[in-house]
Parts: C-alpha cells; sequence; structure tokens
C-alpha cells in the first residue's frame, strides 16, 4: 500500500478522531455548562440528546433537508429544558431526580417516535475539506470537519466572552453563584434558570442531530451510547468554562479513537484497556487538579452539589 | 446506559384479560395456590400455543435481531399460534425476568432467547424450574450431558457465507487487505473472521485482513471510528460481525470502501459498493421448529445448517464484483451447497505461528470442535485478547 503511513497513522487517527467524536459531547457539555452557571443541574442531557437525534433524523428523512432536522432537534431540546426548568421552579423540588426522569422521558420517547425511521436513509450534513492541500487520503479523511463543529468552536467562544463581558452574563452568574444575591438586585432567580436550562436542551438537541445526521450518520438506539452522561460529567472536569469544555471534547474524542487505531497499526493486545482510556485520563486530572482544602475552583456557588 | 427498553411491544391486554377471567372464574375454587397453578394453563388453553421471542437489540437494526424478527414475523403467520415478543433486553437478570413474565403472565411454553450471552446462567438458572417449557437458544454449545433436557440450541453454519463474502472481496480488492469490524472474540466471531480472509485467500494468497475488535455488540460511534481506522490503514474492503452492520456499511462506503454485509441483506445502504452478504433465513427455521411443536413432535436438542439447508444465504451479488469474481463465487456456493466442504482444512497456522490443521487435515461446517475456536489464522491481523 502505498499510503502507509505506519505509526503516523496513530495521532492522525487520534486527530481525526478528536474532531469527529467530539462534537455532540462539546454541545451537550456547553449546554449543561450554561445551566449549570445559574445553579441548576440537568441530568436529562442524556435523553435530550438522544431525542435530539432521532428528531434531527426523522425531520431529514421527511423534509430531505438536514439543516431542518438541526433546527428542529434544537427546538425539541429547547422544549426538554424547559420541561425540565418550569417543573424544578416549583417548590422543594430536586433538579437531579427530574434530570433522572427527563433522561427516561427522552430516551423512551425517543425509541418510541424513531421506531420507523431506524431503517430510512437521511441526507447528512454538509462537511468543509480542510485536506484539500494534501495527496494523502488519511490526511483528507480526518480533516473533513463538519459545519456544526465549527459552529461549536464558535459557540464555546461566544460563550465565553459572553459569561465574562456581558450583562445577561453577569446576570447568569449572579444566579448561579447566590439566589439571594440576585432577588436582592431585583432578579427572578427560576425564570432565569429555566431559560437557561432551555438553551441548554437546545445545545444537547443539536449535539443529537450531529450523531444522526453527520457522525456516526443513523438513527438507532444505541446511537449515544452514553455520551450524554459522560458530556454532563466533564463539565466539572472543564471546571464550568467554555473554552475547557472545548477541550475536554477534544480530548475525550481523541482519546476514544486511541483504541481502533492502535489496532489498526498491529497493536492487538489489550484493547479493553485502550477503550478504557477516556476514562482513566479523565480519573487522573480530576485527581491531579482536586485538592481536600478547597471547593471545586469555579463551581458555581448555588449548585446542588456544591451546597 | 442502553437499559431503557419499550414494554409497549408486549401485548399486555391478553396476560390481563386472561388472569381476571381466571379470576373469576376460579373465585369460587379459592385458594392462591389453585390460582397460581392454573393460570399458565389457562393461558395456553386460550390462544393455543404461545412462543415468545427476546431480542436483545431493536427489532429493526439492519442485522442479527432484525434476521430474527422477520423469523418472528414468519411464525406470527402460522395457524394457532400466539406470538410474544420483546426487544432491548439486555444479557443480565433482566432477561430472566423476561423469561418468566413469558411463561408465568402469557403462557409462553417455547422460547427463543435469541442472544449468546443468554444461556449462562440465564437459560440455565430458570430451565430446571420450568420443565414443561422449551427453551431453544441461538448460539449457544448445548451438550446432553451437562444441560437440561428442555434446552436447545440452534445455530447456522454463516462462516460459509463469509467464506463466500472473502471470495467477492478477494476479486474486489487492489490494496489486497481487507478488514473486519468485531464485536467480541468468540468462537463463532473468530470463525467469521478466519472464513472471510481465507475466503480472500482462495483467490490471492498474499491477502491479509486487519480486525478490529469493538468490545461490544453494538456501539455506534466506536464501531464508525474503527471502520475509519481500517480504512485510514488500506483496507478496501470491510465486513463486520456486530448486531447492527448499518453503521459500518454506511462508513465504509462513504470512505468509498467495499462492503460485505452481514445477518440481512444491507444492499440498499450502499447499492454501489455492496457486494454480497452472508444473511440468516430464520423463517425457515422458526416455521420449522414450531410446526414440529404443534404436531407434538419434539424438537432436536441440537440443531444446525447451512447454506444447503436454507439456514443461511447469500445476498445477490452487487455491480462492483468482476466477471471472474462471480464465476468463482457461484461455483464455490455450488460446492457448499453439495455438502462436505471445509473452509478450515491443512496445512493452516494460525497468526502465532501454532499448527491448528495438520497437512491432509480437514474439518466439516457441521465439526463441533469450530465452534470453540480461539484462534486468529494467519494472515488475519488482530489478537484474540
Amino acid at each position: 500500500m502505498e499510503n502507509d503511513l505506519g505509526w503516523w497513522a496513530v495521532p492522525l487517527a487520534v486527530l481525526g478522531g478528536a474532531i469527529r467524536v467530539s462534537t455532540p459531547i462539546l454541545f451537550v457539555s456547553l449546554g449543561e455548562m450554561l445551566t449549570e452557571r445559574s445553579g441548576r443541574i440537568n441530568l436529562g442531557l442524556e435523553g435530550t440528546l438522544v431525542f435530539g437525534a432521532m428528531a434531527g433524523y426523522a425531520t431529514a428523512v421527511v423534509t430531505g433537508d438536514p439543516w431542518a432536522g438541526v433546527v428542529l432537534a434544537a427546538l425539541a431540546g429547547a422544549v426538554f429544558g424547559l420541561v425540565h426548568g418550569l417543573i424544578c421552579s416549583m417548590a422543594r423540588v430536586n433538579d437531579i431526580a427530574i434530570g433522572i426522569a427527563m433522561m427516561l422521558l427522552g430516551t423512551g420517547l425517543a425509541f418510541y417516535f424513531g421506531k420507523p425511521f431506524i431503517q430510512p436513509v437521511a441526507p447528512d450534513l454538509p462537511s468543509i475539506p480542510f485536506g484539500w492541500w494534501s495527496d494523502v487520503p488519511q490526511v483528507q479523511a480526518a480533516l473533513n470537519v463538519n459545519v456544526l463543529f465549527l459552529l461549536g468552536i464558535a459557540a464555546a467562544l461566544v460563550l465565553h466572552w459572553g459569561l465574562r463581558s456581558t450583562k445577561p452574563g453577569l446576570i447568569l452568574r449572579v444566579v448561579g453563584d447566590s439566589t439571594d444575591a440576585a432577588r436582592a438586585m431585583g432578579l427572578r432567580p427560576a425564570v432565569i434558570r429555566t431559560m437557561a436550562t432551555a438553551i441548554g436542551g437546545a445545545f444537547a438537541g443539536v449535539g443529537g442531530a450531529y450523531l444522526s445526521l453527520f457522525y456516526p450518520g443513523s438513527w438507532n438506539e444505541g446511537i449515544s451510547s452514553g455520551q450524554g452522561l459522560m458530556a454532563v460529567a466533564l463539565v466539572i472536569f472543564a471546571r464550568w468554562q467554555p473554552i475547557n469544555c472545548f477541550w475536554a471534547a477534544m480530548l475525550f474524542g481523541g482519546a476514544g479513537a486511541l483504541g481502533p487505531a492502535l489496532q489498526s497499526v498491529g497493536v492487538t493486545e489489550g484493547y479493553y484497556l485502550f477503550y478504557a482510556a477516556p476514562y482513566v485520563l479523565t480519573l487522573g486530572v480530576l485527581i491531579a487538579t482536586s485538592s481536600p482544602n478547597r471547593a471545586l475552583a469555579g463551581a458555581p456557588g448555588e449548585l446542588s452539589i456544591t451546597k | 446506559m442502553t437499559d431503557f427498553r419499550l414494554a409497549s411491544l408486549r401485548p399486555a391486554t391478553p396476560a390481563l384479560l386472561s388472569r381476571r377471567d381466571l379470576l373469576r372464574g376460579t373465585a369460587a375454587l379459592g385458594g392462591m395456590a389453585a390460582l397460581s397453578m392454573a393460570l399458565p394453563g389457562a393461558a395456553r388453553a386460550q390462544s393455543g400455543l404461545t412462543v415468545g421471542f427476546i431480542y436483545v437489540g431493536p427489532r429493526d437494526d439492519f442485522g442479527y435481531n432484525q434476521s430474527h424478527a422477520a423469523g418472528a414475523a414468519a411464525v406470527k403467520a402460522m395457524e394457532g399460534v400466539t406470538v410474544v415478543e420483546e426487544e432491548n433486553v439486555p444479557e443480565t437478570q433482566d432477561v430472566q425476568k423476561s423469561m418468566e413474565s413469558m411463561i408465568n403472565l402469557d403462557g409462553a411454553t417455547l422460547l427463543f432467547p435469541t442472544s449468546f450471552g443468554y444461556f449462562d446462567p440465564h437459560i440455565l438458572t430458570l430451565a430446571p424450574n420450568n420443565p414443561d417449557v422449551r427453551f431453544q437458544h441461538c448460539g449457544g454449545l448445548w451438550s446432553a450431558d451437562k444441560h437440561p433436557a428442555n434446552v436447545g440450541s440452534y445455530f447456522g453454519y454463516i462462516g460459509m457465507g463469509q467464506y463466500l463474502n472473502g471470495i467477492a472481496a478477494g476479486h474486489a480488492s487492489v490494496s489486497k487487505k481487507i478488514g473486519f469490524v468485531a464485536a467480541k472474540p468468540i468462537p463463532q466471531v473468530l470463525l467469521n473472521i478466519n472464513s472471510f480472509l481465507l475466503g480472500a485467500r482462495s483467490v490471492d494468497p498474499s491477502i491479509t485482513c486487519q480486525v478490529i475488535f469493538t468490545g461490544e455488540w453494538s456501539l455506534a460511534v466506536k464501531e464508525a471510528e474503527a471502520t475509519n481506522a481500517l480504512v485510514d490503514a488500506g483496507c478496501d474492503v470491510i465486513t463486520c460481525h456486530v448486531d447492527g452492520p448499518k453503521v459500518v456499511v454506511e462508513t465504509a462506503a462513504g470512505r468509498g470502501a467495499f462492503v460485505c454485509g452481514y445477518h440481512a441483506d444491507q444492499s440498499a445502504l450502499a447499492p454501489e459498493k455492496y457486494l454480497t452478504g452472508a444473511e440468516w433465513n430464520w423463517a425457515k427455521v422458526y416455521t420449522d421448529m414450531v410446526t414440529a411443536t404443534l404436531a407434538g413432535e419434539a424438537i432436536p436438542n441440537f440443531v444446525r445448517g447451512g447454506l444447503a439447508d436454507g439456514f443461511i444465504r447469500m445476498s445477490p451479488l452487487g455491480p462492483a464484483v468482476p466477471e471472474a469474481g462471480r464465476a468463482q463465487f457461484e461455483a464455490v456456493k455450488a460446492e457448499i451447497e453439495k455438502g462436505g466442504f471445509s473452509v478450515i482444512k491443512g496445512p493452516l497456522k494460525d497468526n502465532q505461528g501454532n499448527i491448528v490443521a495438520a497437512d491432509g487435515e480437514a474439518f466439516l461446517e457441521t465439526d463441533p470442535v469450530l465452534e470453540g475456536m480461539g484462534y486468529l489464522v494467519e494472515g488475519v491481523i488482530g489478537s484474540t485478547s
């Protein structure tokens, strides 16, 4: 084979895998970050991701337009977020319990409505061939970047700037850090949290549309395999910072590509161990950066896990 | 986190109705013992034979579960038979609950728990307590001295199908490197991988086969990554042994590689790139078994069949298979259907250099030794651990 890259195939596959696999994780973790910065946890985003994947795919099958699918997935995600937000705005409601209920509801509804859409083939989202400069097909394949990935990067940058330097960002942070302070300023925490949860849900819905409309690019019931839950956990890993969410998603996606890539160059023993790499990595970084002497840096004060 | 199953598929009303009728009927007799003993019998008398099918994944996955559900649909069309189905049942305690519910509430007396991991310990736990129920397990190695008599095992020699896939692949491959996305290194999967390569090597002995194990039966993203990694490594024909080959077929065709199907016909997903595929034909197997049960005959405990018996079949050859490939494919297929064909025959080494078949030694497809396969043959790049 003329294009045998040998060991160079591994870093290339990790890069390609990071770009391919990270997008849904990025969108879910950005959505969850936004929700948690307002002081609530929405564990239901796994369900939203799966429902978004189904809704996006079904819409693309029916209309023939994958972008219509992305829009509908975002809307469906926003509705799920809104429901979570409204229920949690009632007195003495636990956001984690509602999140788990929403997760089961989302996956259940997606399986129910998704039955007729497992077989049809939907049009894929377009991608941009950033590898045009290279003659090597592996490089071209790795740099075939989907538009949603770029939108995800843009969203991370906008959120970073927005939380830091704009009034809505300040309001969100105040609500997330102290309900009392927010009330003293005349803000309505429940409304703001509900809005943040709805927008977070929309992000997760778009992540789902990426799964079913680009990579792996089909709707089936095992499409998420827990990625939504992992993304929620990555928010803690990313210390509630949008830019960190991006790096965490890239790291996780790249580490996930390591197992297949190593097998393809002939490192075939112990692949179960390589498949555990992303989780080992996450654990390692969390242990390395945590301290018994202080609370998690960057954690919103009103978050029920820090209270 | 995939344990979200649909209860909606099980027809709950018939069971409830029969229970209500029964409560009314047995109220005069009284006694909970009488009730619990009469329940399955009453349900059975009402509906003739009730047959239960349990799937590990969704019924329309373009793959393993779909092939079984197609068989169940054929049974459903039979006179005097009620079919109950449940999908997305994990290979855990859950399958025991599903089986118990089918036996006690629906009155099922013939069960087809179709996933490999349902056998030990789940079927083996329930079978001794339910001597009137027949448990037919797909793929397990039943043995008379170890396992209960009301448990049966059935499977097909689909390795032969992968051998034919390999012949088509050998003719289509330019890079002389073919790829296999595999779930777990169990004997059936290893036999498929080995057969695929040996088929290709019967065309060109220089061909190698790269295998990537994903570790699970259904992991969409990992299967897509594995397919990409195989194409990146230079493989230009890809096949697989996972529950739902849809992702592998679409990803491989999207990258410009040819594909050979598995479990069911996936040609609609990649009409130009699909060479052929090894498909199950469970409709024949299931209707035969149910017909035997209805006639009061016993189903043999150990049922196997291949191409000649109609247990498996091949997808029609795709447009990309060259003329020479078509001729060889058809000739070998006719040879296999005659019987007596061996894929694993000496001299043959595994990829560690150990001899697995001496010169002149040949294993027929029916040889139970092949169902305990634990090696990858020479030319397969991969490892079983």
